[in-house]
């Protein structure tokens, strides 16, 4: 098997001790939670980090608790495990239940965090190789070359965001809280992320993820996130869809947020879905009009598995479903553990 | 057969290595550690297609912890698998032809010393254009990968006429002509491949390997070091998974066996999973095209079948798979007028060789795929269609192929039956189908990789005045099961439970030659080998019974570890007293049998072939559903039936059956050994490499057949292969039963299902190419021999 180079394991006991050693090592040091895509990336030589500052021994970034007022709080330390298997997420959030469900295998969300899948690194086919391949094909923007692989005359890194968990807590208009060495921060989940495969993250690399809220107005909202992927065991996703609806007790729809995965290097936020599905209820014209709207704004390209034309085409398929599902969850009778997905 | 039937074969006993796989207790090649042991690693070529100038190692061997570098300089004998086309070095001596050719190896303290080594080799590469397809190949005529070939690109080229095929087709009603193509695959073993070497001051050189021919690595070892064979000993260790994937001599064998010539210590190489994609000899992209006569009623009167073969680097088994993608078409269905043309070209892209089926399943698909659609056009029945013409038992095919028994006929009614055809052929709901075909494959090689008339398989046997029976042969269990068959047959032949045989296996110095678990031959060969090494064994221990129970050696039998009178239940001798007596009378008491396939009648050039001691047979029946919108499919169920002659153990048959559809599945709806333009593999990851887990598994319903088959041990015919064939094609028509489309190519992805129904999906197209005259050759020029050996 590939070797694991050297390094340097660190110990800290809190985030902002955590985040010091991060500013003090600078680029050689990188944070580790559950490590499951740090380890195998160091073997592939694409991250090459001198120092790993672990988060495993650190306390204040567990935590699953709803608290009145405030919403539902989510460690980033949880594992991928506990957040899919938590009986409020389960209840009020199924699309975070489901999506946290369905990232990689069951092994391996026993070990991955939440916050490791919020921050996980772009994916491209070109990125995602040994260092031997990358050397046979010659090295990219994202790890040691100077031009993309994916589209030659692209200035920016195209590697595209493979978090599952992401698009759904954009959608559900998480809350995170960052502790960074200067102090602590709460921002909208979604102005975290930048459309740019390489500095993927609107964050100092100081700063690491404690958790995030889900807040009490996201309480209610219909929410669903449908994954496509070459395998039903595993696999990253290749197109997600996260949907998120209020809907009055009419049945008009109040409020709409649908968030892609993998059609670009951030989570994509389908922009016109709201004025297009608000303001009257979910039916299958409005249904149509948002997922061809979703369809037109997804950019996938040839750098991962499965067509780009299948994954944009399959954008318009998988939101329709999406929302029929949420449109369909009020007229049945759904009992309170009945999960969406 | 003993008077109260088998006591153990039949009968679904769990294997002897069991326990101690499930128990992490099997030692693997990558768990041996000997002392003073260095690691080796090989660097590999990341161009396709390159001159190699120079290697220097000079930085390297500065290295501290560095032993010993090696280049193709040290090593530059060729070899091969096949004698007739030997084009491999163990390292590139002045070309490079593939991404992961390997260039030189290092013997160092530590892997990660030896890795860092890699870094510090200096190569000179010119760089030349890369041949990446069977149409580069074809037009590349100024342009050659090899130069041993005749023909540019071109390892073989092979045309055959069987019967009069313009007869046949003016007597047909109807002409269908088709064209498919088959991706390549690779094996996907769990067990990656690993090697140790030591070469101990007497000048004897031991090689360990994960090897599934350790006889052919035995003899390649010989050639390219200059050893002769007795002063080397090659030991296959427990193999976890080959499916081909194993049976070619590799340059990582040889480089660890050279590095311990040199440096004195033993060298172990383990190859890491990125590697194995490279070392492939995986399953040959095939364009094929297909033409066939029928009558209105199905009834086959001519087939003319077109092969091209994407090779890769290497000539590899090419030769054999070349003839196997034409070889098998006439032994299940009769077929009065065949002809065969095929080609295999070198491309810039690892070797491909043996996988599952060797060379039989692509063909298979195009056919089965090709019948079913006749069988749609004349509005019959697609089952009811081939079971009208079945082949006869003890009949030869057009071709020259001896068919013994065959179990195709209730194969196909049982699962038929089971799965419920008839009743939903056509008539499932609209994205829901059901699809057929069926198969056949050979229960080993009829003829040897190296010509020569010495036996396939040999068996010693020894007995111990304990009574304890030990077994030695050269076959090499590589999770199929050989070990067990061993114990099994020979606890059979002598009346002793399985537990109480010892089996030594896949050892050059210690067992008999068996040629290597390949081309489904073992439990035939090595249960024909062992059951002769008993009756051998058995005609002593009667002689001295005879005499102490009074009773004619005739009327003996072994059963229940006693040498008792059939006709007088209560005359009995302990094995363990049998054998002690034995040895009192003749000295130490061992025995040996061996097994050589008979001939078959043709005998053209090329006819070797295809012949085989039995043809098993499969059918199966697919039901799947077929999205619509997303093209994605979903198995619901399997049904798969099998003629093994005789299910020497049903549940080791299954597990074999079951292997093999979901081998099939992978194949047939997402594997793909696919290439950049630039000559490097797109996914060489387990990760992005798709193939199925247990969890996309579908139900499986195994149906066995037994046709006691004469020339098999207890009658039994092979498992581990032939299952596998009939479940494409079958998926293939069940996605056209579901959303009415025909998908020709392999795998059945979902964009292709999408494009198919947008009507945007071509029939592959195949190229144009002056196949050399055939040979033509018509049953009855053959010399008939009768089967039994």
């Amino acid at each position: 098997m590939l070797r694991l180079p050297d390094f340097t394991y660190i110990r800290p006991r809190t985030l902002a001790e955590a985040a010091g050693v991060l500013q003090e090592l600078g680029t050689e040091a990188m944070a580790v939670a559950g490590g499951t895509d740090v380890y195998p990336k160091m073997k592939r030589g694409q991250f090459t980090p001198r120092y790993l500052v672990s988060l495993s021994h650190v306390e204040e970034h567990r935590g699953i608790r709803r608290e009145d007022g405030r919403g539902l709080w989510i460690g980033a330390g949880e594992t991928l495990t506990a957040v899919a298997g938590h009986a409020n997420v389960r209840r009020e959030f199924p699309a975070l239940a489901a999506a946290a469900g369905l990232v990689s295998t069951l092994q391996l969300r026993n070990a991955g965090t939440i916050g490791g899948n919020l921050f996980v690194d772009t994916r491209c086919n070109y990125y995602d190789q040994s260092f031997f391949w990358r050397q046979a094909v010659g090295f990219c923007l994202k790890k040691d070359g100077d031009i993309c692989l994916v589209a030659p005359k692209s200035r920016v890194c195209l590697a595209i965001c493979s978090s599952d968990t992401a698009p759904v807590l954009s959608s559900l208009n998480a809350e995170a809280v960052l502790v960074g060495a200067r102090g602590s921060r709460q921002v909208p989940l979604e102005t975290l992320y930048r459309d740019d495969g390489i500095d993927y993250l609107a964050k100092r690399p100081d700063e690491l993820l404690q958790g995030v809220w889900l807040p009490e107005a996201s309480f209610g909202w219909r929410n669903v996130y449908l994954k496509l992927r070459r395998r039903g065991s595993f696999d990253f996703p290749v197109l997600g869809v996260a949907a998120a609806l209020r809907v009055g007790a009419t049945g008009t729809c109040e409020a709409a947020r649908i968030v892609l995965t993998a059609v670009a290097s951030a989570p994509k936020v389908v922009e016109d879905a709201p004025r297009v599905l608000c303001g009257k209820p979910v039916d299958g014209a409005a249904i149509e009009e948002a997922a061809e709207l979703a369809m037109r704004v997804s950019h996938p390209l040839d750098n991962a598995d499965m067509d780009y034309w299948y994954r944009k085409r399959m954008t318009r398929v998988f939101v329709t479903r999406a929302l029929r599902q949420l449109a369909d969850a009020g007229a049945a009778t759904a009992g309170p553990d009945a999960a969406l997905v | 057969m003993k008077k109260n039937g088998f006591s153990v074969i039949g009968k679904p006993l769990p294997r002897i290595d069991g326990p101690a796989k499930c128990a992490g207790d099997t030692r693997y090649a990558d768990d041996m550690v000997l002392p003073r042991m260095l690691f080796s690693r090989l660097l590999r070529s990341p161009h396709p297609h390159a001159l190699v100038h120079g290697v220097s190692a000079r930085r390297a061997l500065e290295l501290p912890g560095v032993h010993a570098v090696i280049t193709g300089a040290d090593v530059p004998t060729k070899f091969g698998i096949m004698p007739s086309t030997q084009d491999e070095e163990a390292l590139a001596v002045d070309k490079v032809r593939y991404v992961g050719d390997p260039v030189a190896a290092v013997a160092a303290v530590s892997e990660d010393v030896a890795q860092e080594a890699l870094g510090l080799i200096d190569v000179d590469y010119q760089v030349l254009d890369p041949i990446l397809s069977i149409e580069g190949a074809l037009a590349a005529e100024d342009h050659r990968i090899h130069t041993w070939n005749r023909r540019a690109n071109i390892q073989k080229a092979v045309s055959f006429e069987f019967g009069d095929v313009d007869a046949g087709f003016a007597e047909a009603d109807e002409v269908f002509e088709g064209t498919y193509f088959f991706q390549g695959n690779t094996h996907l073993p769990m067990e990656q491949y690993c090697a140790l070497a030591t070469y101990t001051p007497d000048g004897k050189l031991t090689l360990w390997s994960s090897t599934q021919t350790p006889h052919y690595v035995h003899r390649a070892l010989s050639r390219v070091l200059d050893l002769p064979m007795g002063h080397i000993r090659v030991v296959a260790t427990p193999v976890g998974g080959g499916f081909g994937g194993k049976s070619d001599p590799f340059s990582h064998e040889i480089a660890v066996a050279k590095l311990a010539m040199i440096t004195g210590r033993p060298v172990k190489i383990t190859l890491n999973r990125e590697e194995s994609f490279y070392v492939h000899r995986g399953r040959h992209p095939v364009k094929m095209w297909m033409r066939t006569g029928v009558k209105r009623d199905g009834t086959l009167t001519g087939m003319w079948f077109r092969s091209f073969l994407d090779g890769g680097g290497y000539s590899s088994y090419g030769l054999a798979t070349v003839y196997y993608t034409g070889a098998l078409q006439t032994v299940t269905y009769e077929l009065p007028a065949y002809k065969f043309e095929g080609v295999r070209v070198f491309t810039n892209k690892p070797p491909c060789g043996p996988k599952r089926g060797h060379g039989t399943p692509q063909p298979r698909f195009a056919m089965e795929v090709q019948l079913d659609e006749i069988a749609e056009k004349l509005g019959l029945d697609p089952v009811e269609m081939r079971l009208k013409q079945v082949v006869a038992p003890d009949s030869v095919t057009v071709n020259g192929l001896r068919v013994s028994t065959i179990g195709l006929r209730e194969c196909i009614e049982k699962v038929a039956v089971r799965s419920g055809w008839k009743d939903k052929h056509r008539a499932l709901p609209d994205g829901h189908g059901i699809g057929f075909a069926a198969s056949s494959y050979i229960s080993g090689a009829g003829l040897p990789i190296y010509w020569n008339d010495m036996p396939h398989s040999g068996v010693q046997l020894r007995a111990d005045r304990g009574g304890g029976v030990t077994v030695f042969c050269g076959s090499t269990d590589i999770g199929q099961g050989s070990d067990s068959i061993l114990a099994f047959a020979v606890a059979e032949e002598l009346g002793l439970r399985p537990e109480d045989v010892r089996v030594v296996t896949a050892d050059t110095d210690l067992t008999p030659v068996d040629l290597g678990s390949y081309s489904s031959r073992v439990t035939v060969m090595t249960g024909n080998a062992a059951i002769q090494a008993c009756g051998n064994l058995k005609e002593r221990l009667f002689e001295v019974a005879s005499e102490v129970l009074e009773v004619p050696a005739d009327d003996l039998e072994m059963e229940e570890g006693q040498v008792r009178s059939r006709s007088l239940p209560d005359r009995g001798l302990a094995f363990a007293e049998c054998v002690e007596r034995a040895e009192t009378r003749f000295g130490t008491l061992g025995a040996t049998g061996s097994y050589r396939p008979p001939r078959h009648p043709g005998d053209y050039k090329g006819a070797g072939v295809g012949p085989t001691p039995s043809y098993s047979y499969s059918a199966a029946v697919v039901e799947l559903q077929c999205d619509g919108d997303t093209g994605e499919i979903r198995i619901d169920k399997v049904w798969i039936a099998h003629d093994c002659g005789r299910a020497f153990n049903p549940l080791w048959v299954q597990g074999q059956v079951e292997g093999s559809v979901y081998m099939a599945l992978g194949e047939v709806l997402m594997e793909e050994q696919i290439f950049r333009k630039s000559g490097v593999h797109k996914i060489p990851s387990i990760l992005e490499y798709k193939s199925p887990t247990t969890l996309e598994t579908p139900p499986i319903e195994t149906i066995l057949v037994e046709t006691d088959d004469p020339e098999g041990p207890f009658g039994a015919k092979e498992a581990g292969q032939g299952p596998l064939l009939p479940v494409i094609p079958a998926v293939s028509n069940a996605v056209f039963d579901a959303v009415g489309v025909r998908i020709h190519e392999i795998p059945i992805t979902p964009d292709k299902i999408l494009r198919a129904l947008d009507q945007r999906l071509k029939d592959p197209a195949v190229p144009d190419f002056a196949f050399p005259t055939p040979i033509r050759w018509t049953p009855g020029q053959g010399v008939e021999v009768p089967q039994k050996s």
